[in-house]
């Protein structure tokens, strides 16, 4: 369970995120959306300490994450980013090992030198994107799709609670968008592992999310499942959208059954 | 304006005065040029006079002397090793301060101007002037040539691998940070392997100018083969000095086929 609480975070006077109060349970898919500048990346940037919140703090089971004082070797939030984020020239697996880098000797690390234990771990992470046999080739040599999945590695090979997702299939084609998210759902599914994953394409976050968020000026207006998430909803999130096709991809609803009131950042239980 | 079947296209300049400033401008120019030639004494007469004494010299350092070569060798390699421990030396040098003097990875701006404005300096004092301060402080030989050529190499190294890590991607080492891998591990595994290429690449073409420096700091003792060529012009063996500047050339020809054969594996 990870908890956000009262996040605030301005840049230049100007604010982000206004308050953001989120609770994510272990093993669910979340799944953030919002016009781009509404705050998506830096409420996740907040989350695992890449930017430093006004105010507001995240409680993971319990105990309250800070990325600076976290325990060697312990990183409970991992990250995934849109342009995967590898270093291109080093190996498949040296690179789903930075996830296991943090508790490592440097000079044992500069040695090539790695403990079994862990390289065990990252090649276990690899086996679960199916990318195993890829496992001594250069970064550059993968696909992008596969690159994305080797990112999904290396946040796995971390051991986390939760995994940040910034629009980890923004560069990717629809259909290796769909594979990409279905081997990230699936094993977060079976780790209990809680996702929170910002998308921008709209029926994505139907089929993939088991819950949305809507952002929308720095704040949460819409928290609830995909069958909840109406076209007027859909127009409150992103204003002045001109799209019909986005009606297609709501699940459709009885014409007699009132369309429910937009829930407004609904108390986190 | 058109002539004939031909018409004249030129974007009218962009500037306030139009094409008054695009005057003035040459203008200015031709005055600065006229004025660096005045200075530096440019004289085309005396180039003609002097044809003669360059034929003169020329035909008396034809044929050069291949027995020469023989007492070649020695300073020849020597100014090799100078170069090769010169180039060394620069790179250890230079390695603890890159860090400091890439605007992206260094702790502070004002850190980042002053280690600029280090490597400046060692950059901006000549090879030679440095050798000469060498020789002056641990006494005549290649040593000195080798500090010289480290010292100034240091400053070109530094800026070279620091504009390098500049230009690195910037998201993996997002990555390693979000995961907190420390500083030397990330620079290990995030930075290195993208700079390492175009740092090799960088290396290589110092040892290339290395090995061309070298050949010079024999003239003011530094070690090599310079010290030969000065001496044989000295005494009027024009025929000696002809075998030293072909052995010259030679060397500095393989440095540069070699440093850009490797430069081209490394891509």
């Amino acid at each position: 369970m990870i908890t956000i609480e009262g996040l605030k975070k301005s840049y230049a006077g100007r604010p982000v995120l206004q308050g953001i109060d989120l609770s994510v349970k272990a093993g669910e898919f979340l799944v953030v959306l919002g016009p781009s500048g509404a705050g998506k990346s830096t409420l996740l940037r907040c989350i695992n300490g890449l930017a430093q919140p006004d105010a507001g703090r995240t409680v993971i089971d319990g105990t309250v994450f800070d990325s600076k004082r976290a325990a060697a070797g312990k990183r409970p939030v991992a990250m995934i980013f849109q342009h995967h984020n590898l270093v291109k020239r080093l190996s498949v697996l040296k690179n789903v090992l930075v996830g296991r880098m943090a508790g490592l000797s440097s000079f044992l690390s500069m040695l090539q030198l790695f403990p079994r234990q862990d390289v065990e771990i990252a090649m276990d992470c690899l086996a679960r994107v199916e990318l195993a046999h890829k496992a001594n080739s250069r970064g550059d040599q993968l696909s992008g799709g596969e690159q994305q999945r080797v990112g999904i590695a290396r946040a796995l090979a971390q051991q986390p609670a939760v995994i940040l997702c910034d629009e980890p299939v923004a560069s990717l084609d629809p259909k290796t968008s769909r594979i990409v998210l279905g081997y990230l759902k699936a094993i977060c599914k079976a780790e209990g592992i809680a996702v929170i994953c910002n998308l921008h394409q709209v029926d994505y976050a139907v089929e993939f999310g088991e819950r949305i968020v809507g952002l929308s000026g720095g704040r949460v207006i819409f928290d609830d499942t995909p069958d909840h998430l109406t076209s007027e909803i859909v127009h409150q999130i992103y204003p002045g959208l001109e799209d019909p096709g986005i009606s297609r991809v709501l699940k459709p609803r009885p014409a007699s059954q009132p369309v429910l009131a937009p829930m407004i950042a609904p108390a986190i239980a | 304006m058109s002539f004939g079947t031909l018409q004249l296209v030129i974007r009218p300049p962009q500037n306030r005065f139009g094409w008054w400033g695009v005057g003035a401008l040459a203008l200015a120019i031709l005055v600065f040029l006229w004025w660096a030639a005045v200075g530096s004494q440019i004289n085309a007469g005396n180039l003609w006079n002097g044809i003669p004494y360059m034929w003169d010299f020329l035909v008396r350092m034809v044929p050069p002397n291949p027995e020469f070569l023989e007492r070649l060798w020695k300073p020849a390699l020597e100014s090799l090793q100078v170069a090769v421990w010169g180039t060394l030396l620069g790179v250890v040098i230079s390695l603890p301060i890159c860090f400091f003097a890439a605007r992206n990875l260094s702790p502070s701006p004002a850190i980042f101007h002053a280690t600029r404005q280090l490597l400046n300096c060692l950059r901006g004092i000549n090879e030679i002037i440095l050798a000469l301060i060498f020789v002056a402080a641990i006494g005549l030989g290649p040593f000195a040539g080798v500090l010289a050529l480290a010292i100034h190499g240091a400053g070109m190294l530094g800026k070279f691998f620091a504009e390098a890590m500049e230009d690195i991607d910037e998201g993996p080492l997002e990555a390693f940070r979000s995961a907190g891998v420390g500083p030397f591990k990330t620079f290990f595994f995030g930075v290195l392997p993208q700079v390492l290429p175009t740092w090799l690449g960088t290396i290589f073409y110092r040892l290339e100018t290395n090995v061309r420096q070298s050949t010079v700091l024999g003239m003011v003792g530094a070690g090599g083969i310079g010290f030969e060529l000065v001496s044989s012009m000295k005494l009027f063996k024009y025929q000696d000095t002809a075998t030293c500047i072909l052995v010259i050339l030679a060397m500095v020809l393989v440095a540069d086929l070699v440093s850009s054969r490797v430069r081209a594996l490394i891509r």
